[in-house]
């Protein structure tokens, strides 16, 4: 176990460095060069242009450039950011909070929506109720998340009134207004991840059902709903967990669309923000920050596995 | 004396796309407390599904029909929820696959001890440490950490124990065993049968061991039922039925049974193959195979009847001595 845990944060190093390396190249293919932006009305300038460049360091070469930038990250400096001069391990703590309470929220929402329907579903395999939660999923996978936020808008701000359509408050400033500014976007990201949660959680169990240990459970004359919570969803879980683990790594990162729409300041909107100005430095930094979220998140998925298995934990 | 449990007139029918198929027609049998009663026959002939039946076990598109008494209460009638707490109480049932048949995810003594906090209402730690005290009764060695054991940490012989001691945990009136041994290694399975058969002695329990094997036949049961598509062929104490066998199907799997002496010569076996249960034949459902068939015999279905004291034979031309005499 000790060694196994071991070898598994071994993987995660070289995984990192080869992310590090994606990350700093494909950026450097991106068209639109930084020290014309930052020049602004001086962009014409040819001296100023080079004194940007030479401070900036992109007038080296670009193996040096990422030489110098990953070893100031080694040491857990990830730089300023061109644009606004802030640290960009400060902006990053900065809206982390914010999308991981986003994230968090709307992982809620969707393992409470998916597990129970898709629970549901392969009990009454080929009954209306299964019909129906398949079609709520298959609604959840297939409505862009940026149509059903403007349409909750639309409902509960313009014409309800009950919810701010946009902004953010704190969580530690004001609960209430914070849950009341972030729980639509929560529950537009947490539909999609509701709907795959549920065609795992259905398909896990429908083969859990299936197995001989559930006839043995029945045969001991155990409650069909003790044979269907414990003794199928435990094996069925298994392969759940570990995809949930990943669903959230996804709801971390992959906000960009949902946060734009409801302008929550969290990590979607800043790297968005940064690739428009081509403010490299806070680019690599969150693209870095969230593969390493994902590489943990794929570890506790890893050891939640082992946790819940327990031919893996004896092993 | 009341028997353990007494079927009768037991049929089975699966609804499948808006078609009803009969796979059990007016099956009937008993067991007395403390005997084992075998019910063979081959695959698809309707032994495991009659076991199921019993249990009240089979999926929710078959319709029972006829009685089946457990100790003298009717089960058909009963609701759901009665029948289920009779399951691992009163009645439990044993499997082919023991690998596959406990939860991988919970400990083997957790698995005993559920029926017993179930049944007789023991709180965590003592239902274990009853788990424990069957987990030994079984002959596990070293019960106290085996108990703390998952499935996979234990070989197929010892799950196959760990099967029996939750079956017998709540010493149930009545054990079926389906193909208990089938799976296993050949020492293991007479270490297997031979538990049953002590477990059996010391609690009364009456057993029904459904098999295709006819050498466990001989060595472990009382009374014999033969089944062939779907019905009883002949019933008889196992010693009557080795030696006087008045059903041609069972002469036939005698015959196909490997015996000593016959090392080295060709098995004999029965010509043809088992009735399609969508159509099956008018009269004797043996009939198409049978080497003494008269006309008699497809135009209609044979009785069970009495041909000696506690011997019934469904067939036409028992007792098959003048018969078998002919054919000689």
């Amino acid at each position: 176990m000790g060694i196994w845990l071991l070898r598994r944060v071994g993987q995660v190093i070289p995984t990192l460095l080869i992310l590090s390396i994606l990350i700093f190249g494909l950026q450097q293919l991106m068209p639109g060069d930084p020290a014309v932006i930052l020049a602004g009305e001086e962009r014409g300038d040819p001296a100023v242009l080079a004194q940007i460049r030479a401070e900036l360091g992109l007038d080296r070469p670009v193996h040096e450039q990422y030489v110098i930038w990953m070893s100031k990250v080694l040491t857990g400096d990830f730089g300023f950011s061109w644009r606004i001069r802030v640290p960009v391990s400060e902006l990053i703590l900065a809206k982390l909070p914010v999308t991981f309470q986003l994230a968090s929220m709307a992982f809620v929402i969707a393992i409470l929506i998916g597990v129970p329907l898709g629970i549901l579903s392969a009990v009454r395999k080929d009954t209306p109720a299964d019909w129906a939660a398949n079609g709520v999923a298959l609604f959840g996978i297939s409505t862009p998340n940026f149509w059903l936020g403007i349409m909750m808008i639309l409902l509960f701000s313009v014409e309800l009134g009950w919810l701010p359509p946009s902004g953010y408050v704190p969580l530690f400033e004001d609960p209430a207004q914070s849950l009341a500014t972030t729980i639509m976007p929560a529950f537009v990201l947490g539909t999609g991840v509701a709907s795959v949660l549920m065609r795992h959680t259905r398909a896990a169990m429908l083969t859990a059902l299936s197995q001989d240990y559930v006839r043995t459970a029945r045969a001991k004359g155990l409650r069909e709903r003790v044979v269907v919570w414990k003794h199928a969803l435990r094996n069925a879980l298994i392969p759940v967990v570990t995809l949930g683990a990943i669903e959230f790594g996804r709801l971390l990162a992959g906000a960009v669309l949902t946060e734009q729409i409801f302008t929550i300041p969290g990590f979607g909107k800043l790297i968005v923000d940064a690739v428009f100005n081509r403010d490299y430095p806070v680019v690599q930094g969150v693209v870095l920050a969230t593969a390493l979220i994902f590489v943990v998140l794929s570890l506790i998925a890893d050891l939640l596995y082992m946790a819940i298995n327990p031919r893996l934990r004896n092993a | 004396m009341t028997p353990a449990l007494e079927v009768v007139g037991l049929t089975l029918d699966f609804r499948q796309d808006g078609r009803a198929l009969r796979v059990l027609d007016g099956v009937s049998f008993r067991v007395d407390a403390g005997r084992t009663l075998a019910i063979v026959g081959e695959s698809g002939c309707g032994k495991s599904v009659a076991s199921l039946a019993v249990m009240g076990l089979l999926p929710e598109n078959a319709t029972v029909g006829g009685a089946i008494r457990l100790a003298g209460r009717e089960l058909t009638s009963l609701s759901r929820e009665e029948r289920r707490m009779l399951r691992g109480a009163e009645m439990a049932m044993i499997f082919q696959e023991p690998m596959t048949s406990l939860n991988p995810a919970f400990t083997a003594g957790e698995q005993v001890a559920e029926a017993l906090r179930l049944h007789q209402g023991l709180d965590r730690a003592a239902a274990f440490a009853e788990a424990i005290r069957m987990l030994d009764r079984v002959r596990i060695p070293d019960a106290a950490r085996r108990a703390r054991q998952y499935p996979h940490q234990l070989s197929g012989g010892m799950r196959q124990r760990v099967m029996i001691a939750m079956a017998l945990a709540c010493r149930p009136k009545l054990l079926i065993a389906d193909e208990p041994t089938t799976a296993l290694d050949v020492t293991v399975q007479a270490q297997i049968l031979a538990l049953l058969d002590e477990m059996k002695r010391e609690t009364g329990t009456a057993v029904i061991l459904v098999t295709h094997d006819l050498g466990v036949v001989a060595d472990h049961a009382d009374e014999v039922a033969v089944m062939y598509a779907g019905r009883i062929a002949e019933q008889a104490a196992a010693a009557t039925l080795f030696a006087r066998p008045e059903h041609p199907y069972t002469a036939g799997l005698l015959g196909a049974a490997p015996g000593e002496g016959e090392r080295g010569e060709r098995l004999a076996s029965i010509e043809g193959t088992v009735p399609d249960l969508r159509a099956p034949p008018r009269g004797c459902r043996f009939a198409p195979r049978c080497p003494f068939v008269i006309s008699g015999c497809i135009a209609e279905p044979p009785p069970l009847a009495e041909v000696a004291p506690g011997h019934l034979s469904a067939c036409w031309r028992a007792p098959l001595d003048t018969v078998l005499g002919q054919a000689a």
